[in-house]
């Protein structure tokens, strides 16, 4: 379903991505992992649209969408997170959902002024979807707290879910186990595959934590000094020797 | 520690010197057509003195100041109480509220026709204030010249009055529609903008506003400004003692009543509430809506809203537009009140004043801004006796509240918004 051909982003004199290429299958588990500075979220953000590549193609369903404005990117289903949680921390957790899922809104002036039906209904369905993921990421209770006074484990898990309240195809993460402890990890694992099994949602995975990327990712890229060094199954990936020479380590 | 507060305690006495004693100690005294110069009488020279005194002491012992001043009991009586319950809350606001607005509808037949004015005054500057409160509280814009789109309100029924001799109830909404687009067009320049840099573009819209008004002589009269501006009608009915234009019919003949100057100043106070109490019900409507949440996003997270399908463009655009059209709104009201109006009216002073209201109120809040309105512009008048330092007792007043309640008089809560659970 995401195709990028050949990707390369300069800054000036600075290469930062020079070809890389990956494609993402529906229901798929892809991790990006490599050394520092590799040039993985620069990736991320060519693909969300936050950066328009110098060079080559990034395809999502049959449409070139390389250079879309960033907002139209996620209206199409491609939806990302930050390796630092970005919430709008002074606002209730459930406003946060809702804030989210505006493309979801009757976002008429009017409408909103006179209540009309329509717009009550799509309201109303907005707050469900929000209590659905609540409830879904343990939530719940905290409904109306301040985003910015959560624990910093669940300020990830509320990133997640305000992801997926907009009914992604594609969920971009990046860097979402950093600063989790190995419980909340462990969880964190587990609703990653639940996205995929249960909810048909794509995933590309930035990741450190070499456990947790090994564990569910169905096929793995190395980038290394914003050049592609491998990819194949985390199998494959975890014998590479280009691989072990540049990131893993010898064991 | 000790040598450092004394340190800091005699600077803060030469500070208090270096500021009051050019202010107090000379004197400017027109003698004929000469002014002189005379140096203060020794009791205001050893006030000064025993004043930079006090400072240093302050100062030097300002810590065991502080901590007596915490031992005072019962100085907040409602420290230590739990907060009300969400519901009895809401509950009780609305019905102050209501009564405020109730009372407010009775209270012009009790009192003076100048306290009156001063509250017409009062509700022009809460419009304002509500609107600024869009861009600058929840949109988190910081709009330093708002009061341009208060002067194109203005401005628009002065000159479409002048010109086509259009009535204050056609002009409202004119007025306040050119103020949206107003907005609308300066806000597309501005749209990358953030924090400081957006303050300065916007000072300087400001500023181009009232200097075009002040130099465009044929158009708006320059410096003379307009006069004339016609006051409202209610159904046809105009106030003055003679009615001034055809086909009209006046007030007190029409009811058979004594004519009264007063009645004009109550109507205009009237339609003031009624228009105050109407921006603030549809912006409290506009911040539980798609859109004042999304104004709220991009205030805290740019990056973050975009990434979630939020266009800046629209959501800046649109919290600017509707910012605009209120102070457009209040500018109708203000013409149709002064019945003159000038350039001098909007100066940079009344941007800052308004910004001054949302930040003493407390951003995002409605209520606080409100009573911040009153608050802001009573206050002068109550101090009318010290006319010289009116602006220094003002400015004062906004260094305590900063300094003990950064956040406003009453900061914004959030809303509580019950959800129910599913599956």
């Amino acid at each position: 379903m995401l195709e990028v051909q050949n990707l390369s982003m300069r800054f000036g004199g600075l290469l930062a991505v020079d070809g890389v290429s990956l494609d993402v299958k529906e229901r798929e588990i892809v991790s990006i992992i490599g050394p520092n500075g590799a040039g993985k979220t620069t990736v991320f953000n060519c693909m969300s649209g936050f950066y328009k590549p110098s060079g080559g193609k990034i395809i999502f369903e049959g449409r070139e969408v390389q250079g879309i404005p960033d907002y139209k990117i996620s209206r199409l289903g491609m939806v990302r997170t930050f390796q630092h949680v970005r919430l709008f921390t002074q606002m209730s957790v459930v406003e946060n959902l809702l804030v989210a899922q505006h493309r979801h809104l009757n976002t008429n002036m009017l409408a909103g002024l006179f209540g009309t039906p329509n717009y009550k209904e799509r309201e109303r369905k907005a707050l469900d979807r929000a209590a659905y993921w609540l409830e879904r990421v343990g939530l719940l209770d905290l409904a109306n707290r301040d985003a910015g006074n959560l624990a910093y484990g669940q300020q990830r898990r509320l990133e997640i879910a305000r992801c997926m309240v907009t009914e992604p195809k594609l969920l971009m993460l990046d860097e979402p186990a950093a600063g989790l402890n190995p419980a909340e990890t462990k969880e964190l694992n587990q609703l990653i595959v639940s996205l995929k099994e249960d909810y048909n949602v794509s995933v590309v995975l930035i990741e450190h934590d070499m456990s947790l990327v090994m564990d569910i990712s169905d096929r793995i890229n190395v980038i290394n000094q914003g050049r592609p060094l491998a990819s194949g199954t985390p199998e494959e990936i975890r014998h590479n020797d280009d691989v072990i020479n540049a990131y893993l380590g010898e064991a | 520690m000790a040598a450092n507060n004394y340190r800091h305690a005699l600077f803060c006495a030469i500070v208090t010197l270096i500021i009051s004693f050019p202010i107090l100690g000379f004197n400017l005294e027109a003698k004929g057509i000469n002014i002189t110069l005379t140096g203060a009488t020794t009791s205001t020279i050893i006030a000064v003195i025993l004043a930079a005194v006090a400072v240093f002491v302050f100062q030097a012992f300002r810590d065991s100041f502080m901590v007596m001043l915490g031992k005072l009991p019962n100085l907040n009586p409602l420290a230590g109480k739990e907060p009300m319950e969400q519901s009895k809350r809401v509950k009780l606001e609305s019905w102050v509220l209501t009564g405020i607005v109730v009372f407010a509808l009775f209270w012009p037949f009790l009192v003076s026709r100048g306290s009156v004015d001063l509250a017409t005054l009062v509700l022009i500057y809460i419009m304002l204030a509500l609107g600024l409160n869009v861009v600058v509280g929840l949109a988190g814009l910081l709009d330093l010249g708002y009061v341009a789109f208060y002067a194109v309100g203005a401005y628009t029924f002065a000159l479409l009055s002048q010109y086509i001799g259009i009535s204050f109830w056609m002009a409202l909404p004119i007025g306040a529609l050119l103020a949206g687009l107003t907005g609308m067009i300066l806000g597309f320049p501005v749209l990358r903008l953030r924090g400081d840099y957006l303050a300065i573009v916007t000072l300087g819209f400001g500023e181009i506003i009232r200097i075009l008004l002040n130099n465009w002589t044929t158009l708006t009269g320059g410096p003379n400004g307009i006069g004339g501006i016609p006051e409202p009608t209610l159904f046809g009915m105009e106030f003055g003692r003679r009615i001034k234009e055809e086909g009209n019919t006046s007030f007190h003949e029409t009811f058979g009543i004594a004519y009264s100057g007063e009645h004009k100043v109550i109507f205009l106070y009237l339609i003031a509430l009624v228009l105050a109490v109407i921006t603030a019900l549809i912006i409290r409507r506009f911040m539980r809506m798609p859109v004042g949440r999304a104004w709220e996003a991009l205030r805290e997270d740019e990056i973050a809203a975009r990434s979630l399908g939020l266009s800046r463009t629209a959501v800046k655009l649109s919290a600017f537009t509707i910012g605009a059209f209120f102070a457009g709104f209040a500018g109708t009201v203000f013409a149709s009140k002064q019945g003159f109006i000038s350039p001098e009216s909007f100066v940079f002073l009344e941007s800052a004043i308004i910004l001054a209201i949302v930040v003493l109120g407390g951003m995002g809040s409605q209520l606080g801004v409100i009573l911040a309105a009153i608050a802001v512009t009573i206050l002068p008048e109550l101090a009318r006796e010290f006319s010289e330092y009116r602006m220094l007792i003002f400015g004062a007043a906004m260094v305590l509240m900063m300094v003990w309640r950064p956040q406003g008089l009453l900061p914004m809560r959030r809303i509580h918004i019950t959800l129910n659970k599913q599956g």
